[in-house]
């Protein structure tokens, strides 16, 4: 077991940059984000990295470690043993600084998602099992991990026409909470964009908080789309009816 | 000099700090329209330290134990302060409570449920009923997410990353703020009416704390800078349970909610200890009890092999354990390998809480300062010498909201808007550039990590006139140092710059607790003097207000106010309310062993 390890980050800006080399005494449990705040008090004080909690409960300090999507504050440095651990900002964010992106793409999607509307008033009777189902979603950190992770948002930069995983999570909790009355699956499928997740479930698999993004949010949404406007005897029965509005199918 | 890239906005009720609190009081202050609100953060929505709460949210819907009462509430909160809060601010606390957690249900929370389908509540450490309604272990992300999102489908401005360095005044009256964007160093200048404080506490003082990097007290700082009377700056609370290793996560939290669903306490000895220091409540004893109980186990040498105790919570279901405190089993696992369903795992005292802060109005929440006021952890006044578990989450639904509607209501009685000279402003520039004119000038962090020693040494959960000394006098050279630090690189996303600031506040705050700490010379609640080892009823009968001056702090004893009869026949009641008829058998609900 080495008494150090060692740490290669990025440094830079928009304009570019290149990995740095760091050492880092070990000390026992140690996570990413430990030797992180190590290089920046002792090497390099200008070390743009974002987190707040180290606990894993606020999903700010989200990178890529050795090319994978990761919190550096759950990442133990340990599972590492031997490498050179590459840490990287997260690719589908414009770079700021060093290890620090402009994730302010998320929070003007977020304003976009209509307000919980119940129409009865709180308090509500509501069973244990009626909401486990959306507490699940509520375990979402907004680390934009999935986010990062999405190659509809990573790799074909389509932001323009697809909310991406945490918002249809966010979409999901809404939904399916058993007290909305709002009708969402117009903009789950229009300006949401559903339709463009293909179902890799990488989202899925880079989420910290172990959500089950793609079957328990996107794929129920894709069902209710479908079932709204692609249901060849629900269509059938609608013309009879004359409602052959697409946006008012029902 | 870069002023021309000043950016400068204006608004009738400005809220600093975007944690839950802030986001009540913006969402109040917002929700008559008509006046312009906005709030600023020093990280991105919805990563404020309120994420870090977890228990869950006091209120007494008696949902799960019918008898609670508002009254109960006020007996068990004034009786954990040790009969130093604010009588008034308790009673308010306490009957608004309840109303504050069911409205964010109607917002989007989804809380527990009770097998009859209404929001589920928990047994909590100093509580006479079980009453906080809670969501797994993780309460306070749920409370600030709908928080957030309420806030964002509202017409509130939202500045993030920003760092205020300033409150400007006009006059005698708060005026404004100034600070800059911590993305691209750019200033901002804001104009306000009326300003709400909002910024949390300053755990980051210590060294083991549960405390994120933004608890640096900021506001307190500033608001103390302009003449705002600071009470009871030395109520710091330890949480009895941070966890102790690895080093790496030393101090962070194991919710209080790990008793609360049935954990054990033991010692080296496999001794159930707080059957001996509190036979009544045992593990669901005060916070101040039980974290002082696990610091005396350690000194007598039962501790853990790393210095704490055993807390142990595997006779429970591995499925309950992992239903109701899904978070506790999945940090421990993965930062402390350990597997909470199967076996005890170490935990010790760690910074938590100031009950200290801003003296606050208990019904507005206004400070000593015209136009300003303060809600939630940098407020002080309703919880005394100790905070209950789960009283903070319901603190800031309850103030957050009536600092809203107060900071409203003043902005709006204001004839003529308050004006900001630019001398101010200019100086204010001048001073948050002072550090890159010394780039070999003292680190920043060098100084916070010293402060932490010394404040982890000298001001810690067992305080003495000889040790406070000697810590008082490292802060002092400490501060000295600070004036000459300085910072490497630009302004663009740059820590070091950032750092510099926070250490300033903290050197002031921690200066401040020492000297409260001095001055009370007894032991009450989180403040534990060995030299004086006794609550004694003539100090309980004072609260210490600091306030600045050019000499220097300047502290003065102020009477604790009178509660008026009705109310003290509650507090003086032998049994809680609503416990009478319970009364000899167990203070906290049958638990199994």
């Amino acid at each position: 077991m080495a008494d150090e390890f060692i740490l290669s980050i990025f440094r830079g800006d928009a304009d570019g940059g290149q990995e740095v080399e760091y050492r880092v005494p070990r000390v026992e449990g140690m996570v990413v984000l430990d030797a992180v705040h190590h290089v920046q008090a002792h090497e390099a004080q200008d070390l743009a990295v974002r987190w707040n909690c180290k606990a894993a409960h606020c999903g700010s300090c989200s990178a890529e470690i050795n090319g994978v999507p990761k919190l550096m504050c759950k990442t133990r440095l340990d599972e590492y043993e031997g490498q050179t651990v590459h840490i990287q900002p997260m690719k589908t964010f414009p770079i700021i600084k060093d290890l620090v992106t402009d994730v302010s793409w998320n929070y003007e999607v977020a304003k976009k998602i209509p307000a919980f509307h119940p129409t009865v008033a709180a308090p509500f009777r509501m069973q244990q099992w009626d909401v486990d189902r959306i507490q699940e979603f509520h375990h979402c950190i907004e680390c934009f991990l999935c986010q990062d992770v999405c190659h509809v948002l990573r790799d074909h930069q389509e932001k323009s026409q697809y909310y991406g995983p945490r918002f249809m999570v966010k979409m999901a909790e809404f939904e399916m909470h058993p007290m909305d009355r709002a009708d969402r699956i117009p903009q789950i499928k229009n300006e949401g964009g559903i339709g463009l997740c293909n179902v890799t479930k990488c989202c899925t698999s880079v989420c910290p908080q172990h959500i089950h993004i793609t079957d328990n949010a996107i794929i129920p949404l894709k069902e209710r789309v479908a079932d709204r406007y692609y249901d060849p005897i629900r269509n059938f029965f609608r013309k009879l009816g004359g409602k052959g509005d697409e946006s008012q199918p029902e | 000099m870069n002023i021309e890239t000043m950016e400068t906005h204006a608004f009738d009720v400005l809220v600093l700090g975007s944690g839950g609190a802030g986001l009540r009081a913006a969402v109040e202050a917002a929700s008559e329209g008509g006046v312009s609100v906005a709030i600023v953060g020093k990280s991105l929505l919805g990563k404020a330290h309120t994420v870090m709460a977890e228990g869950g949210a006091a209120a007494s819907i008696g949902n799960v134990d019918a008898p609670d009462s508002w009254q109960t509430h006020f007996y068990d909160t004034m009786k954990s302060g040790h009969y130093i809060n604010n009588y008034r601010t308790v009673e308010v606390f306490a009957k608004e409570a309840p109303a504050r957690v069911l409205e964010l249900e109607q917002w989007g929370a989804v809380f527990d449920r009770t097998p009859e389908g209404r929001i589920m509540q928990r047994a909590f450490g100093g509580h006479s009923f079980r009453r906080l309604a809670h969501i797994g272990d993780r309460t306070g992300m749920e409370l600030l997410r709908t928080l957030q999102y309420k806030a964002i489908s509202m017409d509130i401005k939202v500045f993030q990353e920003v760092t205020i360095t300033r409150l400007l005044m006009d006059g005698s009256r708060v005026a404004g703020a100034m600070g800059y964007y911590r993305a691209d160093g750019h200033f901002i200048l804001l104009k306000a009416k009326a300003i709400v404080l909002a910024t949390g506490g300053w755990g980051k003082v210590y060294k083991v704390t549960s405390n994120s990097w933004e608890s640096t007290g900021d506001g307190a700082a500033m608001a103390y800078r302009i003449g705002a009377d600071l009470k009871d700056m030395e109520m710091v609370q330890f949480h009895p349970t941070g966890m102790v290793w690895p080093p790496g996560v030393a101090g962070l939290l194991v919710t209080e909610g790990v008793r609360g669903e049935g954990g054990l306490l033991y010692n080296s000895e496999k001794e159930r200890f707080m059957k001996r220091y509190d036979p009544e409540r045992q593990e669901l004893s005060t916070r101040d009890v039980v974290a002082r109980s696990i610091f005396k186990e350690v000194q007598a040498g039962r501790g853990t092999p790393h210095g704490g105790a055993w807390l142990d919570i595997s006779h429970k279901k591995a499925d309950f354990i992992k239903q109701k405190l899904p978070g506790m089993y999945e940090q421990i696992l993965t930062l402390g390998d350990i597997d909470i369903t199967k076996q005890p795992f170490e935990v010790a005292p760690t910074c938590h809480y100031q009950m200290g802060g801003v003296q606050a109005h208990a019904e507005t929440c206004a400070t000593t300062v015209p136009g300003l006021f303060a809600a939630g952890e940098v407020a002080c006044g309703l919880h005394g010498a100790n905070r209950l578990g789960g009283n903070s989450l319901a603190d800031i639904l309850v103030f957050g909201r009536r600092a809203g509607i107060a900071a409203r209501d003043y902005a709006t009685s204001l004839k003529k808007a308050p004006e900001i000279d630019d001398t101010q402003v200019e100086a204010e520039v001048a001073r948050i550039l002072e550090p890159f004119n010394r780039p070999d000038g003292e680190n920043p962090y060098a100084i916070h990590q010293e402060l932490q020693e010394a404040m982890s040494t000298h001001a810690a959960i067992v305080r003495s006139e000889d040790d406070l000394k000697v810590g008082l006098n490292k802060i002092l050279s400490l501060k000295e140092r600070a004036k000459r630090m300085g910072i490497k690189g630009g302004r663009v996303y740059n820590p070091g710059w950032h750092a510099v600031f926070d250490v300033e506040n903290m050197l002031l705050l921690s200066e401040l607790i020492v000297r409260g700490a001095l001055e009370r010379k007894e032991s009450r609640g989180g403040h534990w003097r060995s030299d004086y080892p006794d609550e004694l009823p003539e100090m309980g009968k004072w609260n210490f207000v600091h306030q600045y001056s050019e000499d220097g702090d300047r502290i003065t004893r102020v009477p604790v106010p009178e509660m008026p009869p009705e109310l003290a026949e509650i507090c003086a009641r032998p049994v809680a309310p609503g416990r009478e008829k319970v009364a000899g058998s167990s203070q906290v609900p049958p638990r199994k062993e």
